[in-house]
């Protein structure tokens, strides 16, 4: 049973930040605009949060530090994907290569910024934001251990993120019209529809998410920042066309890509599966396996938003 | 199809160029003022400050420009390669592995373990190729996901078959499989430069040749420029995009091989870290024009940069700032269609621009 309560903790660990930065994109692709920026985004979310606490852990900790931290990683976060939105939207720039422009220039930032101020690259903090157990929820019988002891406030957060995410996307006209852009822009714009600011409003979106979702990877995993989320927001692309840009979906294919990554990290603690002696290396490319055998079986009738990575063109209607 | 005047091309290369360079000053400047001058001169001209310092140009353009000819080539058939990462390092772990088990071929080791590094890329890079002529698999995220494939993957047989515990890292190769000097040495005194860059050269001017005198060329060409018409011309169009991924995946693979062969203590790490060589490529192809000779210039022109970077530390500067102007000039480099449509306007407009 420890096992059991050990690896779920584990798996949300992982899934949390791939599930809000999944969502992040989610908005983003389904305004009609493909962000594989999220990436970069993550890296400047977290180094510029990790940053702030680095310089405020003298004078508070915990969930204060940790709230005022997302926040920073939040604004951040949209600050950058404004380059992508500009690029994509006004500039009508390949949405590719502005992304990848993203990608190399904030671990590139992060390391230069954190090397003129302190010297070596790696930024590091003290972790005071672990909560052993929810006062009363955490004392619960099997539902304690699992989802209320050894946890962060950030994985209610990524619930709480999913269910509005969700409401918004189906529930609100903002996630109607957001939905229209991505599919046609052109019939959104001759309703009455601004296009531009629909697709602003998804990148920003995305940048935001994204932004928090660094910070969310960074703090459980490790004691400093290093310039990278090992790769995180490219899973997170692989998360989001996993789940077929739909919330629910986007939250199981989280699930499964983090209990992968939670097996890789830990099996060997584990002893059915070390038993079974399957190098850890295929637990992590298990994810990106899944999502291309997924890509083959459902391409030919994709569910991407129809006009992801063209940019729009009022004269073109 | 109008063809686009080379040197408006070239302007906006060049206006890239410039705003990056500027925004990497502007960065100088604010972290400190007293030093940003110098060190903004010494990016500028660190690459010659002496024959080793050249050589290390050479060096450093090789891998780059074997990138960057990657992703032009895919692109001219309508494919952005994202992949050249992971074909680079699949590539670069056969050359390993022969360079390591294959003492026996004698003078023929070198060549061999590039032949291996050229297959092992051009493997990568057929599955996105297939997937995309078959299922409609989009090629960035299929090599996305190829690209961390591919890094847990070498990561796995490098432990599996030429690992050196000690440093985390794949054992050295046979002195017989290091690519040979060929005089560069005595030239560039004590700066690893070797016959890999005479091989980026023979490369470039080779896929110009295959993409601009050959019917193949043509043929990958017009599938980039409009599939359903060179479907209806009698192309066939999913041979030709498998085999451009093929031959991207190719270049990559033998940048990878010369990166790992140069006998320059540079070992294939154990760590879960994409090879940045492969992204390089990205702006390279970009600068270049996606032409191959260009493509020669602009990995030349990184390289250039880089060696001045590395000299920046004696001002007290990180020389991460070379990747800061890098990214910079890639991301105005994806505004350069509408730099171009603005020029040639304002040239239509003053009633100027000549022959078009």
């Amino acid at each position: 049973m420890k096992i059991i309560y050990f690896i779920v903790q584990q798996t949300m660990t992982f899934s949390i930040p791939l599930l809000i930065v999944a969502l992040g994109g989610m908005f983003s692709e389904r305004s009609g605009v493909v962000n594989i920026a999220l990436e970069g985004i993550m890296v400047f979310g977290a180094f510029t949060s990790i940053l702030f606490i680095n310089q405020m852990q003298d004078t508070m900790q915990g969930q204060l530090l940790l709230i005022l931290a997302i926040a920073v990683a939040a604004v951040s976060g949209m600050l950058i994907s404004l380059l992508h939105a500009y690029a994509s939207i006004h500039m009508k720039a390949d949405q590719v290569i502005s992304g990848t422009a993203i990608n190399m220039l904030t671990p590139a930032v992060a390391i230069y910024v954190a090397r003129m101020i302190q010297q070596i690259q790696q930024i590091g903090f003290v972790n005071t934001f672990r909560i052993v157990s929810v006062p009363l929820l955490g004392n619960i019988p099997v539902l304690g251990p699992l989802f209320f002891q050894n946890t962060y406030l950030t994985t209610y957060l990524g619930f709480a993120i999913l269910i509005v995410s969700a409401l918004v996307l189906y529930r609100t006209r903002f996630g109607l019209r957001l939905r229209a852009c991505g599919e046609h822009p052109q019939a959104a714009d001759s309703v009455g529809i601004n296009v531009y600011k629909m697709r602003y409003a998804g990148v920003l979106i995305s940048g935001l998410l994204a932004g928090i979702g660094g910070l969310v990877f960074v703090i459980p995993t490790s004691t400093n920042f290093n310039a990278t989320v090992a790769g995180y927001g490219f899973l997170a692309l692989a998360v989001l066309i996993f789940g077929q840009w739909k919330p629910g979906r986007i939250l199981l294919a989280a699930f499964f890509f983090g209990l992968m990554q939670a097996i890789a990290s830990a099996y060997s603690g584990i002893p059915f599966l070390a038993g079974l002696g399957i190098p850890n290396y295929f637990y992590r490319m298990t994810p990106f396996i899944a999502t291309l055998v997924v890509l083959t079986f459902t391409s030919k009738k994709s569910r991407a938003p129809k006009a992801a990575g063209v940019p729009y063109d009022k004269s073109a209607r | 199809m109008k063809k686009r005047p080379l040197n408006l091309n070239f302007l906006s290369s060049l206006f890239a160029i410039c705003v990056g360079l500027l925004f990497g000053y502007v960065i100088l400047l604010i972290s400190n003022p007293a030093q940003a001058g110098d060190g903004f001169g010494t990016i500028l001209t660190g690459a010659f400050r002496d024959m080793r310092s050249v050589g290390r140009v050479l060096y450093f353009a090789t891998p780059i420009i074997l990138t960057g000819l990657s992703v032009c080539f895919a692109f001219k058939t309508g494919l952005f390669n994202i992949g050249a990462s992971g074909q680079l390092i699949v590539g670069a772990y056969l050359a390993v592995l022969v360079g390591n088990k294959g003492a026996a071929l004698g003078g023929a080791h070198w060549v061999v373990a590039l032949l291996a590094a050229i297959a092992g890329g051009a493997l990568w890079a057929l599955i996105p190729g297939l997937l995309k002529a078959l299922a409609n698999v989009h090629e960035v995220i299929a090599s996305i996901m190829m690209n961390y494939i591919g890094m847990y993957l070498v990561n796995y047989l490098v432990v599996q078959t030429v690992f050196d515990q000690l440093r985390n890292q794949s054992l050295p190769v046979a002195a017989s499989a290091v690519i040979p000097r060929w005089g560069l040495d005595k030239i560039f005194p004590r700066s690893n430069v070797n016959a890999g860059f005479f091989i980026a050269v023979l490369a470039a001017v080779t896929m110009y040749v295959i993409l601009y005198k050959t019917k193949f060329g043509f043929e990958l060409k017009a599938v980039g420029y409009n599939r359903d018409a060179s479907r209806y011309a009698g192309i066939n169009e999913k041979r030709n995009i498998v085999l451009s991924m093929v031959i991207a995946g190719a270049l990559a693979g033998l940048g990878g091989g010369l990166l790992y062969l140069a006998g320059t203590g540079k070992h294939i790490e154990v760590v879960n870290h994409l090879a940045p060589e492969g992204f390089t490529g990205i702006p390279v192809a970009l600068l270049g024009l996606s032409h191959p000779i260009g493509i020669l210039f602009a990995g030349l022109f990184i390289g250039y940069l880089t060696v001045g970077g590395d000299y920046l530390q004696l001002y007290d500067f990180a020389p991460e700032i070379i990747d800061v102007i890098l990214a910079a000039i890639i991301y105005f480099s994806a505004f350069a269609l509408i730099i171009r449509t603005f020029i040639q306007r304002r040239a239509i407009r003053t009633g100027g621009g000549g022959a078009k």
